[in-house]
C-alpha cells in the first residue's frame, strides 16, 4: 500500500465523553460548514501530514514555494481566519473549542496568531487579484488574522451523505480487501458524461481499481447539486461499471478554483486515500479563463517527490469518421467530424427536461438527473 | 508576510566537471540553473525512501471492515 503523504496517516480524533465535555467548557470560536468539514479532513488524515491549521512559517512557505517548511509538497493553505475580537480572546487562551451550529467539532491548541496580506495571498495562490475569480472573492471576505495550531476532532462534521463517506483509513482497508495494489483516483464535481467515462475506463485499463471521489462542498451557481452527482454515478455504476474494479465515495471540502495548485492538492488527498495514480484532465480545478488548459498538468513536473503518479488526459470526443470516442492524440480527423461532450450543451438540455443524446450521456444517467426538479445550484 | 523571509538555502559542493556536465544537460530544458536541477533530482531520490505506512491494529481493521460491510462496500 502506498505510504500516506509525509509517511504517516494522521489521526487526531478523540470521541470520548471526556473530550467532548472539555470542549463544551472551553471558549468558543465558530466555524462554517466548509471549515467543519476540513476539521474532519485534518482529524481523519485526508490532509496528512497536517495536524491542524498552518503555522505562519508553513503558510508563507506554501504560498512562496508550494511546499511546507519541511520541503514536503503542499500547495493550498489550510488556515482559520479570525477577527480582531477573536484575537483578543485567543491571546488569553491555550485552547478553544471550534463549534459548528452549537456543537463542538474540534479543540484547537492555540499556537500562533498572525496577520496576512490578502492581496499577496491571492496573487500567489490564484495568480490573480480579480474578484471575478470565485476563490479571490471568497478570500477577500475573510477576516484579517489567521490562527495556527493542532486540532483534535471531538465530533465528526455533519454530512448528508454518510452512506458514501469514507475516510482514508477506510478506503485503505477497502482497497486492500479488494486486492487492489494500484488504484487510480478520479476527482469530479460533475455528473458523468461519456467523455468522463472514457477517461476513467482508459485509466482503469492500466491499474487494479478505480476510485471515483466526487468533491462535495460549496459550489458556484450552475454546478450540479451534490445529490445529483451521486445519483448520476449510482446509475452509471449500476449499468456500466464492473462491480469489483470500481468504487465511489465522497470527499467533502470546498473547491478553491486554484487551478494548477489545486490539482496538486487534489492528488495529495487521493494519495492519502491510498491511490497510486491520479487523473488530471483539461483545466483541472480551473474557472473561467484564469488558467491555461493544461497548466494543471504541467505543474506536476515541478514535484518529482509527490509520491503519486499523475495520468494526464486530453478531452475525449466522438468522431463520426472513427465511429467511436477518441481524443486528439489518437484521432487524425478534423473538427468537422467531431462531436464534443459540451458540458454547457448537456446542462441546457437537462434544464429543459430533455435527455442529451446517447452519444453524450448514458440514458440511465440522464434519467437519474432528470428525477430532480432542478439539478443545478441556483 | 509583507517582508519576504530569507530563503533557507545552503551550499553543497560538487566536482566542477560534474557541474559543467549538468550545465550542458539543462540547456534548452525548463531548468534555470544547476541548483534547480540538482534540487529536483535529490527530491526525487529522497521521495523514494518515504517510510512505509504504519500498519493498522487488528481491532482497527476489523472495525473498519464491519463498517464497510454495513455500507455495502464489502460482501
Amino acid at each position: 500500500m502506498i505510504a500516506p503523504h509525509g509517511g504517516k496517516l494522521i489521526e487526531r480524533v478523540d470521541f470520548s465523553d471526556r473530550a467532548r465535555e472539555e470542549a463544551m467548557e472551553l471558549p468558543r470560536l465558530n466555524v462554517t460548514l466548509d471549515e467543519a468539514r476540513d476539521l474532519g479532513n485534518i482529524g481523519h488524515g485526508v490532509f496528512s501530514p497536517l495536524e491542524g491549521y498552518m503555522s505562519r512559517e508553513d503558510f508563507e512557505n506554501v504560498l512562496a514555494d508550494g511546499r511546507l517548511s519541511n520541503d514536503l509538497p503542499w500547495t493550498i493553505p489550510i488556515v482559520k481566519d479570525v477577527s480582531r475580537e477573536d484575537v483578543d480572546m485567543l491571546l488569553k487562551e491555550d485552547e478553544v473549542a471550534l463549534f459548528y451550529e452549537n456543537k463542538p467539532i474540534a479543540i484547537l491548541k492555540v499556537e500562533e496568531i498572525y496577520p496576512y496580506d490578502k492581496k499577496e495571498y491571492a496573487e500567489k495562490m490564484f495568480r490573480t487579484t480579480s474578484i471575478e475569480h470565485p476563490g479571490v472573492a471568497n478570500l477577500m471576505g475573510k477576516k484579517e488574522h489567521l490562527v495556527g495550531g493542532k486540532i483534535t476532532l471531538v465530533n465528526d462534521p455533519p454530512t448528508k451523505f454518510s452512506r458514501y463517506k469514507l475516510w482514508p483509513k477506510e478506503t485503505r482497508v477497502l482497497f486492500k480487501e479488494r486486492g487492489w495494489k494500484t488504484v487510480v483516483g478520479f476527482q469530479t464535481r460533475n455528473a458523468p458524461h461519456i467523455g468522463h467515462e472514457y477517461v476513467q475506463k482508459t485509466a482503469l485499463t492500466f491499474v487494479d481499481g478505480l476510485f471515483i471521489n466526487p468533491l462535495i462542498g460549496k459550489k458556484k451557481r450552475g454546478d450540479f447539486k451534490d445529490e445529483v452527482i451521486i445519483a448520476a454515478y449510482e446509475a452509471l455504476f449500476e449499468h456500466y461499471y464492473p462491480k469489483n474494479s470500481a468504487t465511489i465515495s465522497i470527499l467533502e471540502t470546498e473547491m478553491r478554483y486554484a487551478g494548477p495548485r489545486e490539482a496538486i492538492f487534489h492528488a495529495i488527498m487521493r494519495k492519502n486515500f491510498g491511490c497510486t495514480h491520479f487523473i488530471v484532465g483539461r483545466d483541472h480545478a480551473g474557472v473561467g479563463n484564469f488558467y491555461g488548459p493544461y497548466e494543471a498538468q504541467e505543474i506536476f513536473y515541478e514535484y518529482p517527490d509527490l509520491g503519486i503518479t499523475p495520468l494526464f488526459f486530453r478531452s475525449f470526443f466522438y468522431c463520426k469518421k472513427c465511429g467511436t470516442v477518441v481524443n486528439e492524440k489518437i484521432c487524425p480527423h478534423g473538427p468537422e467530424e467531431h462531436v464534443n461532450f459540451s458540458g454547457t450543451k448537456i446542462r441546457e438540455m437537462l434544464l429543459k427536461g430533455e435527455k442529451p443524446p446517447e452519444l453524450m450521456m448514458r440514458p440511465e444517467v440522464a434519467e437519474a438527473i432528470l428525477q430532480f426538479d432542478n439539478p443545478f445550484v441556483e | 508576510m509583507a517582508e519576504e523571509k530569507e530563503k533557507k538555502y545552503t551550499t553543497v559542493s560538487i566536482p566542477t566537471p560534474l557541474f559543467k556536465k549538468i550545465e550542458e544537460r539543462i540547456k534548452g530544458t525548463g531548468f534555470t540553473s544547476v541548483s534547480s536541477y540538482v534540487t529536483y533530482v535529490l527530491r526525487e531520490i529522497i521521495a523514494e525512501d518515504e517510510e512505509p505506512e504504519e500498519a493498522f491494529s487488528k481491532e482497527d481493521e476489523e472495525r473498519v471492515k464491519a463498517r464497510l460491510r454495513a455500507l455495502g462496500y464489502l460482501d
